[in-house]
C-alpha cells in the first residue's frame, strides 16, 4: 500500500513535468506569435484532412510531436552509433528525474494516512538538484562530439563551457539560500517560507535574498541555453548547434530538454524563492490574515490550494522566461564570459559573505515568526 | 523496509523509461529509406571535408574547464558549512573566509593576466 503511494508520487511528479514540457511547446509557438504579432501556429488535421473541422489549438499539443515521432531517424555517416543515441537521453532524463524532489505540495491527509506531496522526499535536496543538472552538460558534448560535423562540435564545445561556466554562479547563489535557511531540504526550506515577517509579510526568500535570486534566474537562463543565451545552437551562426545532425524523435527530445529547463529554473525558483506551495496567510486549518480575520477551510482544500498555487508560480517563471527569450538579442561570445565570471561570479561571492556576517550578527533576533 | 526509499529507484525507472521510448519513438514509427546523400554531415550544400574528430579548437575552452574544476570545488566545500554554520560561529566564518580568501586572490590573478578576455 505504501508503496502504491510512493509510486503514485512519482508517477504524478513525471506527469507535471511532462505536461508542463508539452504545454511549453505550445506556449512558446503562440506566445512567440503574440509578442511578434503574428498568428502563430493555428491549423491542424489528420491524414491529409480527414476531418471537416479545424483541430485549432491541438495543433502543437499533438500534431508536432506525432509528426516528429513518426520521421525518419538518420544516423549520419561517420557518426558514432551508440553515443548518438545516448546523447538526447543523457539530455533528457537528469532533468526529469530533477523534478523528483521537487515539493508541489504540502501533506495530504486520506484515511489517516499523512502523504507528504514530494516525489523523492530527499534531505539533500538542493545537492541532488545540482548533481543532475549538472549531468545535462554530457548530452550537449556527446550530441556535438558524436554527430561527426563541425557545427555540431563547435556547438557542443560552446555549450560545455557556457554551462559549466554559469553553474559556478547558481553554486554560489544556492549557498547564500542554504545560509539563510540552514538546510538543504527543498520542502523544509519551503516551510520555513510560511512564516511571517512582522507578523504581515510572508517570509519568502526574495525577500531575504534578492540578489541571490538575480544572479540564480539569469544563471539559470543560461543554463537552458536559450536566447539571450543561446549560443550553442545559435541557428545563424551554426544551424542548430549540438543537434545539427539530429532528426525525429531524438530531435525532439533535445527539444523537449530545453522545455523542461525552463519548466525546472522556474520550479526552482519558485520553491526557493517564492514560496513554493505556500499561499500568504494559509495554513494547515485556513485563512489567518493580518488584521485577526480567520477564514476556516477543511484541509483538502488547503492542499489542493498549495498544489495550484505552486502551478500558478511555476507558469508565471515559465511565462517570464519565455518573454525574456523573445524580447532579447542574443549575446557576443565574449559578453556571455564576462557576465559570468566577472559580474554574476564575483557578485555571488560578495553576496554569500554578506548573507553570513549579518546572519551571525543577527543570530537569535529574528523577524519572522 | 522503509518504503520512502524506494522512491528513488522508482522515479529513475519511470523517468528512464519515458525517455527511452521517446528516443527510440521515430526509429519505430519513422520509415526508414537511407541514401548518401542523406547520411551525409551537413555543410550548407558542400562535401564535408577533412576529419572533424581532431577538428583544432581555441584553447580558451581548456582554460575554462580548468577555471571550472577549482570554483565548482570550492563551492562544493560551501554547501557543508552554510548547513552548519549557524553552529559554528565566527570561528567557522574565519575559516571559511580564510578559504575563499586563497580562491579569490586566484581570481583576481586570473582576471589580471587575462585568461578571463575573449577576443
Amino acid at each position: 500500500m505504501d508503496l502504491l503511494i510512493v509510486f503514485a508520487k512519482c508517477l504524478v511528479a513525471l506527469l507535471i513535468v511532462l505536461q508542463v514540457g508539452v504545454l511549453l511547446l505550445w506556449v512558446e509557438r503562440k506566445g512567440s506569435a503574440l509578442i511578434q504579432d503574428r498568428v502563430g501556429a493555428n491549423r491542424a488535421n489528420l491524414f491529409g484532412g480527414i476531418l471537416p473541422f479545424n483541430l485549432g489549438i491541438v495543433n502543437t499539443l499533438m500534431a508536432d510531436p506525432l509528426k516528429l515521432f513518426t520521421k525518419e531517424d538518420i544516423v549520419p555517416e561517420g557518426a558514432d552509433r551508440f553515443l548518438h543515441w545516448l546523447a538526447p537521453f543523457l539530455a533528457l532524463f537528469p532533468l526529469f528525474l530533477t523534478f523528483a524532489v521537487i515539493p508541489f505540495g504540502d501533506v495530504l491527509e486520506i484515511g489517516g494516512r499523512t502523504i507528504d506531496l514530494q516525489a523523492v522526499e530527499a534531505g539533500p535536496g538542493i545537492l541532488f538538484v545540482l548533481a543532475l543538472v549538472s549531468l545535462g552538460v554530457y548530452g550537449v558534448v556527446l550530441g556535438g562530439w558524436a554527430s561527426n560535423s563541425r557545427y555540431a562540435l563547435l556547438g557542443g564545445i560552446r555549450g560545455s563551457a557556457q554551462m559549466i561556466s554559469y553553474e559556478i554562479a547558481m553554486g554560489l547563489a544556492l549557498v547564500a539560500v542554504v545560509l539563510t535557511f540552514g538546510t538543504l531540504d527543498l520542502q523544509q526550506i519551503v516551510r520555513e517560507q510560511g512564516k511571517l515577517m512582522w507578523g504581515v509579510v510572508p517570509a519568502w526568500g526574495v525577500f531575504y535574498q534578492p540578489l541571490a535570486l538575480l544572479v540564480f534566474f539569469i544563471a539559470g537562463m543560461a543554463e537552458s541555453k536559450r536566447a539571450p543565451f543561446d549560443l550553442p545552437e545559435a541557428e545563424s551562426e551554426l544551424i542548430a548547434g549540438f543537434f545539427t545532425e539530429y532528426s525525429g524523435s531524438k530531435q525532439s527530445v533535445f527539444m523537449m530538454a530545453d522545455f523542461v529547463e525552463v519548466a525546472i529554473v522556474a520550479a526552482l525558483v519558485t520553491t526557493l524563492f517564492f514560496g513554493g506551495w505556500q499561499v500568504p496567510w494559509l495554513y494547515r486549518d485556513g485563512f489567518h490574515l493580518p488584521g485577526g480575520l480567520s477564514i476556516p477551510l477543511p484541509s483538502l482544500l488547503v492542499t489542493i490550494l498549495g498544489v495550484l498555487a505552486f502551478l500558478v508560480k511555476l507558469g508565471i517563471f515559465c511565462w517570464l522566461q519565455i518573454l525574456i527569450r523573445w524580447t532579447l538579442p542574443r549575446l557576443r561570445y565574449d559578453q556571455l564570459m564576462n557576465l559570468g565570471w566577472k559580474r554574476l561570479l564575483p557578485i555571488a561571492l560578495v553576496n554569500v559573505a554578506v548573507t553570513a556576517v549579518l546572519a551571525l550578527l543577527l543570530q537569535g533576533w529574528t523577524v519572522a515568526s | 523496509m522503509d518504503e520512502s526509499s524506494l522512491a528513488l529507484p522508482i522515479s529513475a525507472v519511470l523517468c528512464a523509461v519515458v525517455v527511452a521510448v521517446m528516443v527510440g519513438a521515430s526509429w519505430v514509427l519513422g520509415k526508414r529509406s537511407p541514401n548518401r546523400a542523406k547520411g551525409a554531415v551537413f555543410e550548407a550544400g558542400n562535401r564535408a571535408v577533412g576529419e572533424v574528430k581532431s577538428h583544432r579548437f581555441p584553447v580558451k575552452f581548456y582554460l575554462t574547464a580548468i577555471l571550472f574544476i577549482v570554483f565548482d570545488v570550492e563551492v562544493v566545500f560551501m554547501y557543508p558549512w552554510a548547513v552548519v554554520f549557524r553552529r559554528l560561529g565566527w570561528f567557522g566564518l574565519a575559516e571559511m573566509a580564510a578559504f575563499v580568501l586563497v580562491l579569490a586572490v586566484g581570481l583576481a590573478y586570473v582576471w589580471k593576466v587575462g585568461a578571463l578576455e575573449w577576443d
